[in-house]
């Protein structure tokens, strides 16, 4: 008796080590990024987020294009990803023959196993060259009224980017939403088709409604990747710290700055100043993981109530 | 139970006797720095681990940067920069550094220009024609100043896209130290370093991310090194030096570089090699050192380095042409040597 009572209570101290290992790990490299990145922080303060200027020779720096270009390329990730992302969930969840979603789920996930350089490399060799001489002209042709479509064509740049990540978060998106869809209870969807309603309008009303949050939470996690990735954007972005209207042109992002510079870095402040960006993208990630850990967690626990 | 006992003491006492006589007989020494002359002291560790068995030497190509960090917080035995150190980053490392030459590099202008290829083998440029691209001034390839160097060449009328390295490194340095070299606009505006403000152009992440968006892109110009060039036979342009010859860069061009800097090449040895002044010398190249403390506190690895390095620019440099590096010339070796006895092993 007593000496159950001993195991259990070691097993129950060394778990509780391992779960806060990670956490102290997490709360570790803050303390550290935070502490390289001081005396950029000193020294450039405030403007630093606003300031457009990149030049390492003159050590003058700024974050706000790359801010931008993050941002802006991970958005655009989202415009493509979320529709293709959200059809393929609902398809998987309330339509697909049961034979058939077994393997597709499978393929989906299997899109997030694909290493990020295989598809920078699969970017250059193909979308690069197809965004240059095919779509791009196309939108510059009849869409080049608007500012997005303007300046010159080289493939590489926002674009590219968008669609490479839109490509990449679609996996999490698109199998975290099926996840919700089938947490939806049944009877709700009994419910609905009991008052006559359509396929679509079960879907709309019943499994769409009921898990709004959540897959807000999962949009939010494939933001999540894409606002990281680091890779396959560096190898398709064009990495020019510039801000521009236009998907055409070359821009950079945080992750792709701090990938690029940071082993010949030689100066202090200049490693210091790639430390704040890193600091600034840790910030940005973490926000959006904790908002998007409490939507799905909200959709969940409602989710247990209708059983 | 006694078997098993007796079974895995054996393995530990075997354990301990192999890995005994493996410390008495193999010195680690540890270095890290420049990617650029990776193959080559890749290729020298492994050939001088055939001459003296009793030390092994560790190379980690982690970039320029961090190699000069290392070697100044001394948690490596050597570094090795593309570039070399500034007084101030002397001056915080406390004790004297040496810095070694040990091969040479060159990087050449490459491009996509589908037209002229066919027509001809290279490209043709003076010094103020590539600065004015890369500054954005010239922007279309049939402009005048590019058709004067190249006279019969049919030029198309077509955007030049000017490509350049988005990671820090010294091929970059080599580069624009050259451009600051030869135009005042470029030394004022942009200046020199591993990484830049570019003016214009589109960045591809390492030799294999400039070539991948020159093959790519119709009418783009890039530069690389020439040993990556040769590697993937790309096409590069002759470049205009000093004596107003046409130069094509290659290793006899690159050594003749070196040839014409020794003279006046400071006892510290960090010199820039660009736009030199003899009359076959290729005006981009620059050289690769290895950082060594003056007092090497650890007698054992400081007699070992000092005999490696004296090796290496010796007999280890007839490796180099095979790897593409142009050798350093006989005069500038006997220079390295006697910098190498100044090493004083306490």
């Amino acid at each position: 008796m007593k000496r159950s009572k001993l195991t259990d209570f070691i097993f129950q101290k060394v778990s509780a080590v391992f779960a806060l290992s990670a956490v102290a790990f997490a709360i570790l490299i803050l303390f550290i990024i935070t502490k390289e990145a001081f005396p950029a922080i000193k020294n450039f303060g405030f403007p630093f987020l606003f300031n457009t200027r990149w030049d390492p020779v003159k050590e003058n720096f700024g974050a706000l294009t790359f801010i931008w270009g993050t941002i802006v390329s991970s958005l655009l990730a989202l415009i493509i990803a979320v529709p293709i992302s959200l059809g393929t969930a609902i398809y998987l969840s309330e339509l697909a023959p049961s034979k058939i979603r077994q393997p597709l789920s499978f393929l989906i996930e299997l899109l997030a196993a694909i290493p990020s350089v295989i598809y920078g490399l699969w970017g250059i060799f193909v979308l690069v060259p197809l965004l240059r001489e095919t779509i791009q002209p196309f939108f510059a042709k009849y869409f080049g009224f608007l500012p997005f479509f303007q300046g010159d064509i080289y493939g590489v740049g926002m674009m590219a980017a968008g669609i490479i990540l839109s490509i990449m978060i679609i996996p999490t998106i698109a199998s975290v939403s099926r996840d919700i869809f089938m947490a939806v209870p049944h009877s709700q969807r009994e419910a609905a088709l009991a008052l006559g309603a359509t396929r679509w309008e079960t879907i709309k009303l019943a499994v769409l409604k009921f898990s709004k949050n959540g897959v807000m939470g999962a949009v939010i996690l494939g933001l999540g990747r894409a606002l990281g990735e680091t890779m396959a954007v560096t190898m398709l972005i064009g990495n020019r710290p510039e801000i521009s209207l236009s998907l055409f042109a070359p821009a950079a992002t945080m992750s792709s700055v701090i990938a690029n510079e940071f082993t010949e870095a030689t100066s202090d402040l200049y490693v210091s100043t790639l430390m704040e960006i890193g600091l600034i993208l840790f910030g940005l990630t973490l926000f959006l993981n904790i908002i998007a850990r409490f939507l799905v967690w909200s959709t969940t626990n409602k989710a247990s109530f209708g059983k | 139970m006694k078997k098993l006992l007796t079974i895995i003491g054996g393995v530990f006492i075997s354990l301990i006797i192999v890995s005994g006589v493996f410390a008495a007989k193999l010195l680690l020494i540890n270095g890290a720095g420049a990617t650029f002359p990776y193959p080559i002291y890749s290729k020298w560790f492994y050939e001088y681990a055939k001459i003296d068995e009793t030390v092994n030497f560790n190379y980690q190509s982690i970039g320029s940067g961090g190699g000069i960090r290392q070697i100044s917080e001394k948690t490596v035995d050597f570094g090795a920069t593309d570039g070399p150190m500034t007084d101030e980053q002397l001056q915080k490392a406390g004790a004297e550094i040496f810095h070694l030459p040990m091969v040479a590099g060159a990087v050449v202008l490459t491009y996509n220009l589908q037209e002229v290829s066919n027509s001809r083998s290279s490209l043709r440029f003076s010094p103020d024609v590539v600065a004015d691209i890369f500054l954005g001034k010239i922007k279309k390839w049939n402009d005048g100043r590019i058709a004067q160097d190249n006279p019969g060449v049919n030029l198309p009328d077509k955007k030049i896209v000017v490509v350049h390295r988005s990671d820090g490194s010294g091929t970059t340095f080599i580069f624009v130290d050259y451009l600051s070299e030869i135009s005042g606009a470029w030394k004022s505006k942009v200046g020199k370093g591993t990484s830049v403000d570019w003016p214009v152009g589109l960045g591809g992440k390492g030799n294999e991310g400039v070539t991948g968006l020159v093959k790519q892109t119709p009418g783009s110009i890039g530069y690389v090194e020439l040993s990556y060039a040769v590697k993937n036979k790309l096409p590069y342009g002759d470049i205009k030096n000093i004596a107003g010859n046409f130069i094509t860069p290659s290793l006899e061009s690159t050594t003749k570089a070196l040839d014409a800097k020794v003279d006046t090449m400071p006892s510290d040895f960090r010199v820039s090699l660009v736009n030199p002044s003899g009359k076959d010398a290729y005006p981009i190249a620059g050289l690769t050192w290895i950082l060594v403390y003056k007092k090497q506190n650890d007698k054992a690895k400081g007699e070992k380095i000092v005999k490696f390095l004296n090796w290496a620019v010796t007999d280890g440099q007839k490796y180099a042409a095979d790897l593409l590096y142009a050798p350093l010339p006989n005069s500038l070796i006997t220079k390295i040597q006697n910098k190498i006895s100044e090493i004083q092993v306490k």
